[in-house]
């Protein structure tokens, strides 16, 4: 029998080895960065483009940046972006259509090899996000060639949350903080501040992440702080909620007065499922160029929200009313995505609640299904 | 994932605005459709759009288009000869009807399309066929040239909404036509493809007559843009209509299309 490994730990200056030993492996690296006010996801150069120092408060429809007392670099709960905007990009072009004089149409699937990423920093609840999203999109009968090829040989260094947010409940949907059993990532990461600097406890989850692990200069730790960080984060959980039978509840509540309640207040302005780090609908464009022969399609996310998304010829919208959309968006999240997929669309980042303007809590419109399901069983 | 090149092999004017094409691999062509299944089709710098097949013989791919918006009165313009980009095939199949089943198949207007390939493949078979069809004018009747061989082993009946002059058959919904049709409400299956207010009264007559939930099949529409399951538009409930339909069966998709605005 093997003794267990010993648990491992790295400094701040084990962090930059870290980044630079992803640099020489050819990985592009994306990670957390302060910009425009707010902590962005971008390609870093170095580790000193991390957001030392930089925290945020989050509440519905808030999000501020705040000044912290150490130097920590993953102490913030989720910006407005999420990793699907590195893996399922925003735009992208499918294919090109060239049409020659006699008629004949040769179409070229765009097929550029993806950057060799490294993704850093992604959040336990995030990365049930990516994890969603894989079967979405490539679990299928058929594989998103643009998902796929991005997010093939992606390496994932998860950082567990100590840190969370106003508008978080990751423990209410069990993703977070900490890194639940059974995660595939390469290398976690806990980070803890403390008088001798920044610490983070590091352990391997993969081949890739052993081999990498080996080169930074790490030392030995009990893990017991890193541990305790963890779990004071689940008991620091801005929002909760009861996620029990989700699915039966949504199903339910088709003819629920709440979602009239929430249209009254919803601007149908699709941010929740920009932010949303699991929504992944898209639209396509037709482009030609001048010669009209060139001929250009492309990809854009598209949102449930929008009018045009149910458009049918000879009837119009199909969700032409501010609830059934909003009805849509909520009772597919948390309930038709187990149908369709079989899981819950929702890992509690809580994006949707700070990035909409006028502040609907997902939290809270659950709450007053249940209510109001409980309410109408009980009569 | 991108369109395979077709060329247009025949095109047959059916009605004002719709157009039956006979596609034809240019080089190879895609795995084998099946009726009820559909193709996206793409018109060069238009866009493509999701389309039934309204015939298959061997390689070649019937679709009878109406033109109703950009790429569907481009594929419609389309002539022989001229090229067209075809992904597929997608979504579920019409299922085969038990042996000594009869068949009644309820159309409106241009859900006839997909329901062709089914009332072919009847008439080879023992048991009734029973043909209901319902348009808004007698000018958009669609397989005139079909019309009388399936009138020589079927119960054909036509009824429209508005009838101009000359007009000698019923008028009016074509659930009307369900009391008179020739079929065994005990021993049939029913293939519906229509707008979905005449589905729905329709399925109501149905299931009041006795005909089970899983004896009555559909072929819903929903708004599509990749048919492989990533676009998210073609959702009713928990079905994604590009994976789990077209064609899908009352017991799966009475629930859903029972809310508005689902």
């Amino acid at each position: 029998m093997n003794a267990p490994a010993p648990l491992a730990e790295i400094d701040e200056s084990g962090l930059a080895a870290l980044f630079d030993a992803l640099v020489r492996r050819g990985r592009t690296v994306v990670g957390p960065t302060v910009k425009d006010d707010a902590i962005v996801l971008a390609e870093l150069g170095s580790a000193a483009e991390l957001p030392h120092g930089w925290g945020v408060e989050t509440e519905p429809g808030g999000y501020r940046l705040r000044p912290r007392t150490d130097r920590a670099a993953f102490a913030h709960s989720a910006g407005p972006q999420s990793w699907k905007t590195f893996l399922h990009p925003p735009r992208a072009r499918l294919w090109q259509a060239d049409r020659a004089s006699d008629g004949t149409v040769t179409v070229r699937e765009d097929d550029a090899p993806a950057p060799r990423y490294a993704f850093l920093g992604v959040r336990p609840c995030d990365l049930r996000a990516i994890a969603v999203q894989d079967r979405v999109l490539t679990a299928g009968a058929y594989r998103d060639p643009v998902y796929g090829r991005r997010r093939d040989g992606v390496f994932l260094i998860v950082v567990e949350c100590t840190e969370p947010g106003g508008v978080c409940f990751c423990t209410s949907m069990g993703t977070g903080p900490g890194l639940p059993e059974g995660s595939a990532f390469d290398l976690a990461l806990t980070e803890t501040a403390g008088p001798g600097g920044l610490s983070y406890l590091i352990r391997a989850g993969s081949p890739e992440g052993s081999e990498l692990l080996a080169e930074l200069p790490a030392r030995p730790t009990d893990g017991v702080r890193a541990r305790a960080a963890v779990a004071g984060a689940a008991g620091r959980m801005g929002r909760e909620v009861d996620a029990s039978d989700l699915r039966a509840l949504m199903a339910g509540t088709m003819t629920a007065e709440r979602w009239n309640q929430v249209a009254d207040r919803c601007l149908t302005c699709g941010n929740c499922t920009m932010v949303c780090p699991t929504c992944f609908c898209t639209t396509t464009e037709e482009t030609t160029d001048l010669t009209g022969d060139h001929a250009e399609r492309w990809r854009r996310w598209d949102s449930c929200f929008d009018l045009d998304f149910s458009h049918l010829h000879g009837v119009g919208p199909v969700r032409s009313s501010a609830r059934s959309r909003y009805r849509q968006w909520l009772t597919h999240k948390l309930g038709t995505w187990y149908d369709q997929f079989g899981s819950s669309g929702c890992v509690g980042c809580g994006r949707c609640i700070a990035w909409c303007p006028v502040g609907i809590d997902i939290t809270e419109e659950v709450t007053a299904l249940r209510a109001e399901s409980g309410a109408a069983g009980a009569r | 994932m991108t369109p395979v090149p077709y060329r247009v092999a025949d095109r047959r004017q059916e009605s004002a605005d719709t157009v039956t094409l006979t596609l034809a691999p240019a080089a190879h062509a895609l795995p084998p459709f099946r009726p009820g299944q559909f193709a996206m089709l793409y018109a060069f710098g238009v866009g493509e759009a999701p389309l039934s097949v309204s015939g298959i013989s061997g390689n070649l791919l019937h679709h009878t288009v109406r033109a109703v918006g950009k790429v569907s009165e481009a594929l419609c313009r389309a002539e022989p000869g001229n090229w067209i980009g075809v992904r597929g095939p997608y979504g579920t199949a019409w299922p085969t009807p038990p042996a000594g089943d009869d068949v009644l198949v309820v159309a409106g207007g241009i859900g006839l399309a997909p329901l062709r390939p089914v009332i072919v493949e009847s008439l080879a078979r023992s048991g009734r066929l029973s043909v209901l069809v319902g348009y808004r004018e007698p000018g958009e009747q669609l397989f005139p040239a079909e019309l009388p061989l399936w009138r020589r082993r079927a119960q054909v009946l036509v009824t429209v909404d508005r009838p101009t002059p000359g007009w000698q058959g019923p008028v009016g919904l074509v659930t009307a036509l369900l009391d008179t049709a020739d079929c065994r409400t005990d021993r049939c299956t029913a293939f519906l493809c229509g707008p979905e207010p005449m589905m729905r009264a329709t399925v109501g007559e149905l299931l009041r007559r006795g005909v089970p939930a899983e004896r009555i099949v559909l072929s819903l529409e929903r708004n599509m843009h990749c048919g492989t399951g990533w676009c998210g538009h073609c959702q009713l409930g928990p079905l994604l209509l590009c994976r789990d339909g077209p064609v899908v069966d009352w017991a799966r998709a009475g629930e859903p299309l029972s809310v508005s605005e689902r």
